[in-house]
């Protein structure tokens, strides 16, 4: 009815620009194998070369961008230099762009393919902060050089303070380097592309820098939950992220005053492969373990995420007591209030989140899945009441009938009395 | 009455803002606003999710198996209606069927139903196109908290393929998205004290005496606006009731003059 309650999207309610510009860097793989001539006619190389250059020129002007390379230099068979073979050729800050064009068309398919190390290098080049960090990983070849295996790497680095994000892009059609990099995306929350045409490439890098710009935000404070609701954290309104291992519960508490209505959503990534059905559960529980409300999500098959949320409000002070007391016969306090009901002191409401996700064979339990957890304390919203006034034809209708059997009445009766009146 | 007549009326009167008549059942897709620029961006996550107006076009280019995000704002008495359609391009055949969903989350990522539309379908290998759709159940302007009816505030939108060979992941696609509204604009009594729009900011781990400090005086005075019932449509279903009362009062009267 009236626009103006209308929300507004996260994007748009976020006032404050970020502390710093966006971050990305592209990682190339230079191994031998870029020499094959399989894209268009044209070798791999020179494809992403090409595709580099374009990238470059269209860059926007606040995104910060980084290059690096793996097996770009070492052309022996030593499997052990081969394996620590990566370099950063473009720093990550504002760009040259001739610079880093001069840099990229130097570069010749020569060694091995150290995946895992220059993703951990490129994490380091990107550094740690309050926003979020993309790696845009270009590779023709699965990774020669494991231990430590690619996709470990990026479920580490997923892991660590910094929310990053790998987008991975495969030049080969080849079964192993789509596994690998499919692990690797799924662990960081990234994406995985096939790219067949230079016009595909140049395109998805493009608006994965793009996006690096677009969807950066500030990275969500992290929080370890407790094992118990007493001594969990307190949390204040806001986003939280944390990790939570098969079966784990993990508890937090929230003050909610009474009066006011508390709203709470969590989503868990399924950054690994998980079995077929799945299901996450949010339940809010007073201090002495009743639950008060609970909200769950389950599903089967394919998914990034599973979601609940919940709200529940505090009784309000100003209500009838009796109203909440029905059912309560043996007549002890039911306000989960710390003992004193009827102040303000606030309830300290208990979250729980758990799982029912499980591993499949050989996947890894830890580190625990990531769990993004949102909290937001608003005034509660009182039921409306009974309607004072009407709407509809049938009360029209029922007005005019009974203006009419009124009017009627009045006339008969006025009638009535001057006759009477006269005689 | 022929069903045309009564949308078409329908929309009459939910633009004098009287909202008598329920709308016509969502069935027709939904159209761009004229004038609407195309958006040509989608989040990868929740908090990343793109802002999209409902009449705003989306276009983007994806790969298959990306999870795509985007929010638009739904107020009381809406129906949000989405139409997606995904295109495969040619020469990049498919090697298997593929399931794709659209999942629709209020502001609190709870789960929202659908009550019409081809949320799930499923293509098999070859077909170049999957068209998808979700209409939401109207907007309510309250509901109790312990409920999971559709509230005023953001919605999110996931679309992703669900089902689907591994050697077809990471093919290029092409997505086109529109999410309409439709409904009379009746969303029931009452209204929330906030919209459900989820914080985005960074949360702050509080300490015991942050968490028990004193509440915020807040004024307690009693004002007009409480006991008045809230501006709506009542008022003037009500007022025009009693004159209609009062001129039926008349001529009841006049009815019962000698002529």
């Amino acid at each position: 009815m009236t626009t103006a309650m209308l929300g507004a999207p996260p994007a748009a309610a976020d006032e404050e620009p970020p502390p710093e510009p966006p971050k990305v860097e592209l990682v190339l793989d230079v191994s031998g194998s870029m020499r094959a001539r399989d894209i268009d006619g044209r070798s791999r190389i020179s494809v992403a070369q090409q595709a580099f250059n374009e990238v470059v020129d269209a860059l926007p002007d606040n995104t910060q961008l980084g290059i690096r390379v793996l097996g770009a230099t070492y052309p022996g068979r030593d499997k052990k230099i081969g394996c620590q073979d990566t370099q950063q050729i473009v720093p990550v800050g504002p760009v040259d762009r001739n610079q880093a064009k001069a840099a990229v068309a130097t570069l010749r398919p020569t060694g091995f393919t150290p995946v895992g190390l220059a993703l951990r290098a490129a994490a380091q080049d990107l550094g740690t902060g309050a926003t979020t960090r993309r790696i845009v990983l270009i590779t023709d070849g699965e990774d020669t050089c494991a231990p430590p295996d690619p996709c470990e790497v990026a479920r580490e680095l997923a892991a660590q303070g910094t929310r990053l994000v790998v987008d991975t892009l495969g030049l080969a059609p080849d079964e192993k380097v789509r596994r690998q990099l499919l692990c690797i995306a799924a662990a960081t929350g990234g994406t995985y592309t096939a790219a067949q045409s230079a016009e595909e490439l140049t395109g998805r890098i493009k608006q994965l820098v793009d996006r690096a710009r677009d969807t950066y935000t500030q990275t969500p404070a992290q929080v370890g939950g407790g094992e118990q609701c007493a001594g969990a954290p307190l949390l204040a309104p806001g986003v939280y992220t944390d990790r939570e291992r098969f079966s784990e519960h993990r508890w937090y508490r929230v003050p909610v005053r009474p009066g006011q209505e508390l709203r709470a959503s969590v989503s868990i990534a399924l950054d690994r492969p998980v079995n077929r059905d799945h299901g996450v559960l949010l339940r809010a529980t007073a201090p002495d373990g009743r639950e008060l409300v609970r909200g769950a999500d389950a599903g089967s098959g394919r998914t990034d995420v599973l979601s609940a949320g919940l709200r529940w409000s505090a009784a309000d002070p100003d209500d009838d007591p009796d109203e909440r007391d029905d059912g309560d016969e043996d007549g002890r306090d039911d306000e989960p209030v710390d003992g004193e009901s009827g102040t303000d002191a606030p309830v300290l409401v208990c979250l729980v989140i758990s799982n029912s996700l499980s591993p499949q064979a050989g996947t890894g339990t830890n580190p625990g899945m990531p769990v993004e957890l949102t909290i937001d304390v608003v005034d509660s919203a009182p039921g409306p009441g009974a309607p004072d006034l009407g709407r509809g034809w049938l009360l029209l209708a029922l007005l005019t009938v009974a203006g009419l059997l009124t009017g009627l009445l009045a006339g008969l009766l006025t009638r009535w009395w001057v006759a009477t009146w006269r005689n | 009455m022929g069903t045309p007549t009564v949308r078409r009326l329908a929309a009459l009167l939910a633009a004098t803002g009287l909202g008598l008549l329920p709308a016509g059942a969502a069935l027709a897709d939904p159209s761009p606003s004229p004038g609407a620029a195309t958006v040509t961006k989608a989040g990868t996550s929740f908090l990343t999710a793109t802002a999209i107006a409902p009449g705003q076009p989306v276009r983007v280019g994806a790969s298959h198996g990306e999870y795509l995000y985007w929010t638009f704002p739904a107020a009381a008495g809406e129906v949000p209606d989405i139409g997606a359609t995904v295109s495969y391009p040619a020469g990049r055949a498919r090697t298997g069927a593929a399931t794709w969903t659209i999942d629709v989350f209020d502001g609190l990522r709870r789960r929202q139903a659908c009550t019409a539309g081809a949320q799930t379908p499923t293509v098999p290998a070859g077909t170049p196109t999957v068209q998808l759709g979700c209409t939401l159940r109207t907007v309510r302007a309250w509901a109790e908290p312990w409920s999971g009816d559709p509230l005023p505030g953001t919605y999110y939108i996931r679309l992703s393929v669900t089902g689907v060979a591994e050697s077809d992941l990471g093919l290029p696609l092409e997505v086109e998205l529109l999410v309409g509204t439709d409904g009379d604009g009746d969303g029931g009594d009452g209204s929330l004290a906030a919209p459900l729009v989820p914080p985005v900011k960074a949360g702050k781990v509080l300490t015991d005496a942050e968490a028990n400090a004193a509440a915020p005086e807040e004024d307690d005075g009693y004002d007009l606006g409480d006991w008045l019932p809230a501006p709506s449509s009542r008022w003037i279903w009500t007022t025009v009731g009693g004159i209609l009362a009062a001129v039926a009062g008349v001529v009841g009267f006049g009815l019962t003059r000698r002529r």
